[in-house]
């Protein structure tokens, strides 16, 4: 029997980037607010100092900053009619767990979605024709727009000092930045990151070629910046440990360097970390959720009662939390009813290594940063007429190096023999000469009927639930896209000068054995009918009024960026909406 | 892991009123803390590195070290500027990982039923890393008798040696009971790993490794050198126990 706790105004589950987000906006409110973390504390001096950080072993590939399997993981199958397995070690993501969540470990790109990202079921019905999305594609439209999430991308931007070149202020295209960017009210509050060679070389060519290269916009700091909120972050030191490692130097933009300190301070707000929120409860009605049952490390369950609950965990744990709680209605491909578990998605990634003349080329690729880069837009999105190749979606692409980590970045030329002299002689040759864009071709994942979550029938957790199944593979769509985006991008690296190169498509089936990105989504989408999403547009559940879903779980389907800036632009949207109308009259903010 | 948590407690004045049953949190073993009012940071708290024992084996047996660093010098041959898998310490390296946590598959979901998946569906053995090297090894030496003579794989000349791994490497060459590519495979990427790694872990030598590609370690800085293209990095590499110069006992 759980143990009562004393009620919170407000309990939020999980004290990642939206839960630091929404707690420090409802203690703005006056709101007694209670954090609830399911890993430790983390931070600079006690976790990542410079002193160990840059451990590839220890952080890359023994995942010491992740969620363990065997605390929580899924189970995988490619097709319906096949029996799901448990992931035993991670592989094509990477779950986070901790204070800050995956904001501690990410690479810290900063893309705003497309205009057209947030109404791509009309967008492109009306471009191109329904007939031309396939048949069991589910892409639907978000319920909001650009226009309206613009200023949350300005404060989320300016949180975390983004550093950028615009590429639209106020609809005039600028040069240098990104030109089939949506209007921006205001500049990046930093100046873009300076670009090693391999990165500027990539610029040169893609100009050459006749695009309009710009810097990938940045968390890694160009400067010193000092927050609105008063935190202080330094310049970033081009180290090359971003992605899988904690930054020591309060350069990348985390909540521990944007949002922590200043919280942590107020008398209205507290945490706890180590402490696994298992339910959300909710009264006999199934309307209103009452707070949260939480079982913490040392095995002992309590009871959160809380007037308002946000679920502001990583993707995946949002939705399992809403089948372990029964609620909303969970999804039934077969039948094509319900909405918890549907428009699950991934994303597209491919890359292409170049191999140079080693007397000629020397990039230094270990001085780089998570973000750093420079990157063409002209294929992401609907930039460019689909007409002529038959998919739909698109990606961003970019020599976005983020370091030359040795285990992971000693490449050789293919052909190579994999080990012995030969394959010893042509790393020792290579590794100053290559480039090794990592997530290169960065590409859109549009949903399917067939590609969802629900509860695995065999495989159970540490509590003994049920693990939550995945359903996915790579369709037709996603593969001709990925071969088109592929074979430019290798235009551009051979523009560069290459002599040889690697060139990875992406192909079916879907691998859940090896790294993609962390950037999975959906599964309880915003919407604007709960017929077909968990959500409302304020990402308020439509079954219970006092449950707001935060995260990437919200996205219909994934546009060809990185998640996270729209991750912190829609947790300020529903903040604003909780602050604004909610507040004033709990209950729907939004008529189903 | 964790062993900053200890002794980290933080109460609020108004929440210690509340009740003696939130002193139970962070008393326990478990270190599940609230935090109030400010960050819970504790002076020295940090969570540094492991490093690798010296010594003799830990994990494997003296034939399983043999064999493994026979199969280390041939995958990493040794050449007048730089020492092999086996002299630069990446047999000990394996031998440290499959007798900590990596071996033990500590943290991985290592729930029943194991089932045959496709392999899109990952790794679905029951066995692990230490038991897959001691079969893997000892299958090795037992086919390498059949073959020539009676001799182990570390006894055979670097010609057959060679031989033998190509084999494993395109399945013409079985092992019994082993699946001798996937053991191979595994050794290769263990092998590199280690050569790789930094050299707290036992591989890596002196940073022989770093030296031989030009990557100056973990070094923190580069804001001099970001945009001095096409320029080489001047400075020797530095790994978490420093210079060999500086801490010879370390290596």
């Amino acid at each position: 029997m759980a143990k009562r706790l004393p009620k919170k105004d407000v309990v939020i589950i999980g004290l990642g980037w939206t839960g630091s987000v929404m707690a420090n906006e409802l203690t703005d409110e006056g709101l007694e607010v209670m954090a609830i973390e399911r890993g430790p504390w983390r931070d600079a001096p006690t976790d990542f100092p410079p002193s160990y950080m840059q451990d590839e072993l220890r952080y890359r590939v023994r995942h010491e900053l992740f969620l363990r399997p065997d605390q929580l993981t899924f189970s995988f199958r490619n097709k319906v009619d096949q029996t799901a397995l448990p992931i035993r070690s991670w592989g094509a993501f990477m779950p986070p767990n901790g204070v800050g969540g995956g904001g501690v470990h990410w690479n810290a790109e900063m893309w705003r979605f497309l205009p057209s990202d947030f109404v791509l079921k009309t967008h492109l019905t009306e471009r191109y024709g329904a007939s031309f999305l396939p048949e069991d594609m589910t892409i639907q439209d978000w319920g909001i727009t650009y226009d309206e999430l613009e200023p949350f991308y300005d404060r989320f931007e300016y949180l975390c000092g983004t550093s950028g070149t615009a590429g639209n202020l106020n609809g005039k295209i600028q040069p240098g930045g990104n030109p089939f960017e949506g209007p921006r009210a205001r500049p990046y509050p930093t100046p873009a990151q300076a670009q090693p060679f391999g990165h500027t070389l990539f610029g040169k060519a893609a100009q050459d070629l006749g695009y309009k290269p710009f810097p990938q916009p940045s968390g890694n700091l160009s400067q010193a910046y000092t927050n609105p909120l008063g935190l202080k972050m330094g310049p970033c030191t081009y180290c090359g440990f971003c992605e899988w490692f904690g930054c020591s130097n309060y350069s990348k933009a985390s909540p521990q360097t944007t949002i922590l300190p200043y919280l942590v301070r107020k008398p209205n707000f507290s945490a706890r970390d180590n402490s696994e929120v298992i339910k959300i409860n909710v009264d006999k009605s199934g309307t209103r959720a009452t707070g949260v049952t939480f079982v913490d490390s040392s095995g002992v369950e309590w009871e959160q009662p809380a007037d308002l609950v946000v679920l502001a965990a990583y993707t995946m744990f949002n939705v399992q939390l809403l089948l372990h709680s029964k609620i909303g209605k969970p999804y039934d491909p077969i039948a094509n009813t319900g909405v918890v578990g549907r428009n699950y998605t991934h994303q597209t990634i491919s890359s292409v290594n170049g191999f140079f003349d080693n007397k000629k080329y020397n990039f230094n690729p270990f001085i780089a940063s998570g973000a750093i880069g420079m990157c063409i837009d002209e294929f992401n999105g609907d930039n460019f007429d689909h007409g002529p190749h038959g998919f739909v979606g698109g990606g961003y692409m970019g020599q976005v190096q983020t370091g030359a980590r040795p285990i992971e970045s000693t490449l050789v030329p293919p052909g190579t023999p994999k080990w012995g002299a030969a394959w010893k002689t042509a790393v020792k040759e290579n590794y100053l000469s290559t480039v090794k864009p990592g997530t290169g071709v960065h590409g859109s994942f549009y949903a399917y009927r067939d590609v969802y979550l629900d509860l695995d029938p065999t495989y159970s957790d540490r509590f003994g639930r049920p693990l939550m199944r995945i359903t996915m593979d790579l369709k037709e769509n996603e593969v001709k896209q990925n071969k088109f985006l592929t074979d430019k991008f290798a235009e551009i690296i051979k523009a560069m000068g290459a002599d040889k190169l690697g060139i990875q498509y992406r192909t079916a089936p879907y691998d859940i054995s090896t790294y993609q990105t962390t950037h999975l989504n959906g599964g309880a989408i915003m919407g604007t009918a709960p017929t077909t999403s968990a959500l409302n547009r304020y990402m308020q559940s439509w079954d219970v009024s006092n449950l707001f879903v935060l995260g990437a779980s919200a996205f219909p389907q994934n546009p060809g960026y990185n998640p996270t800036l729209t991750v912190g632009a829609l947790a300020y949207w529903a903040a604003k909406a909780i602050r604004d109308k909610y507040l004033k009259s709990p209950g729907r903010l939004v008529d189903a | 892991m964790d062993k900053k948590d200890s002794g980290r407690l933080y109460f609020h004045r108004r929440e210690l009123l509340i009740g003696a049953a939130y002193l139970m949190l962070g008393l326990s073993k478990a270190h599940a803390t609230i935090i109030v009012d400010h960050l819970p940071w504790t002076p020295n708290a940090g969570n540094p590195p492991t490093a690798a024992l010296p010594g003799s084996w830990v994990f494997f047996t003296r034939d399983e070290g043999r064999a493994m660093e026979a199969i280390a010098d041939r995958i990493i041959p040794p050449d007048p500027q730089t020492p092999g898998g086996k002299e630069s310490g990446s047999a000990i390296f394996i031998d440290r990982q499959l007798a900590g946590p990596y071996g033990r598959q500590d943290g991985l979901y290592v729930r029943p039923p194991f089932m045959k998946g496709t392999k899109s569906q990952g790794y679905q053995s029951e066995k692990g890393p230490a038991q897959e090297y001691r079969e893997g090894l000892a299958a090795l030496d037992l086919a390498c008798k059949a073959k020539f003579d009676g001799k182990a794989f570390a006894d055979l000349s670097d010609q057959d040696k060679d031989a033998v791994l190509k084999g494993l490497e395109s399945a013409e060459f079985k092992l019994d009971g082993t699946d001798g590519k996937a053991f191979f495979d595994m050794a290769i990427k263990d092998v590199q790993m280690g050569f790789f790694a930094d050299p707290i872990y036992g591989g890596n030598r002196d940073m022989v490794a770093w030296k031989m590609i030009g990557y100056p370690g973990s070094r923190y800085n580069y804001l001099d050198w970001v945009n001095r293209h096409n320029e080489r990095f001047p400075l020797p590499p530095v790994s978490m126990t420093g210079r060999a110069e500086w801490t010879p006992q370390t290596r």
